[in-house]
């Protein structure tokens, strides 16, 4: 019985024998919005995929004889990574931003250092509930909008339409472009550094 | 993308953890590197065999879930068993989860240059 391994591991490049430390970035955002185009643009490895399935009790009023007392939570996610140097490999998740993922976000992604919410300017409401959430965990984070074409709304509106604390950057971005899937994971960790520096001055 | 051939049949995947949902008393993040420190053996699980076969270079919790095509939570199980066997060994993040520790200026330099030599 070798049903789950006949055809895996894929070939990909494998990651050095020095390697040692994993890093995490999710990119979050609703269905069709880029999610997979960004991180394949910027991955070594052709984006692969996998899920993650939570049981957690039933919180509804009745309990109907137990049959009901529990719902199952599974979460499908692609991600690519990056070798950074030597030991350094980071891992880009893009995850949906929908109301179930959040139950599993402590233990998929506890330790990430950051996240880009992915955001179509056509269906903003989409990443109010992403938003809404890593503001609750207190997950650090930028805006990303991916570029669809179509009419331009200045950052402006945008920030108001999304209610977007004024420090957190507003990039445009193309995801099928490295370039520019690059330049979004750079302004996130530039935003993590002005947050630690805020940190380090405050304390 | 597709996934064809999954099996994703509760049933057998009680089975293939001994019917245990946690990776009791190991912590293994999604990015944690696992290294193979020796060759399947003879009648092992062949879940085990082959994660021991993919590990021969780091290669991330993750990684072996989707090349295994198995729930993350499944794998954590396995690599559990691994790992009493003594036959891995695990790289976990230096990152502590504890939010006020992640933004290391060191780590967060070291990644901004990796990102430009992209």
């Amino acid at each position: 019985m070798d049903y789950a391994i006949s055809d895996a591991p894929a070939a990909r490049t494998p990651l050095s024998r020095t390697a040692d430390n994993g890093l995490k970035i999710v990119v979050v955002g609703g269905f069709g919005v880029g999610k997979t185009t960004l991180v394949r643009s910027v991955s070594d490895i052709r984006p692969l995929s996998t899920e993650e399935t939570m049981t957690q009790a039933g919180r509804g009023v009745d309990d109907l004889g137990g049959v009901a007392g529990k719902t199952s939570t599974t979460v499908a996610f692609d991600f690519g990574r990056i070798s950074l140097d030597r030991r350094t490999v980071l891992y880009l998740f893009g995850a949906p931003g929908q109301e179930r993922f959040w139950f599993l976000w402590d233990r998929l992604f506890a330790g990430t250092l950051g996240a880009v919410v992915l955001v179509d300017a056509r269906r903003l409401a989409d990443s109010w509930y992403a938003i809404d959430r890593l503001e609750h965990h207190g997950t650090p984070f930028i805006v990303a909008r991916n570029d669809f074409g179509g009419p331009r709304h200045s950052p402006e509106a945008l920030r108001d339409a999304l209610d977007l604390d004024p420090r957190v950057p507003l990039v445009d971005c193309d995801a099928r472009s490295r370039a520019s899937s690059k330049n979004v994971l750079i302004t996130l960790v530039e935003h993590l550094q002005a947050l630690a520096s805020a940190r380090e001055t405050a304390s | 993308m597709s996934r064809p051939g999954r099996d994703d049949d509760p049933d057998r995947l009680y089975t293939l953890t001994g019917g245990r949902s946690r990776a009791d008393g190991h912590e293994f993040d999604l990015v944690t590197l696992v290294v193979s420190e020796s060759e399947p053996r003879p009648g092992m699980q062949s879940e085990h065999a082959a994660i021991l076969r993919m590990c021969r270079l780091p290669t991330a919790v993750v990684e072996i879930a989707a090349d295994l095509r198995l729930p993350v939570g499944i794998v954590r199980i396995l690599l559990a068993d691994l790992l009493d066997m003594g036959v891995i060994t695990a790289r976990h993040p230096r990152t502590a989860p504890a939010r006020a520790q992640l933004l290391d200026p060191i780590l967060l330099e070291q990644v901004l240059v990796g990102l430009r030599n992209l």
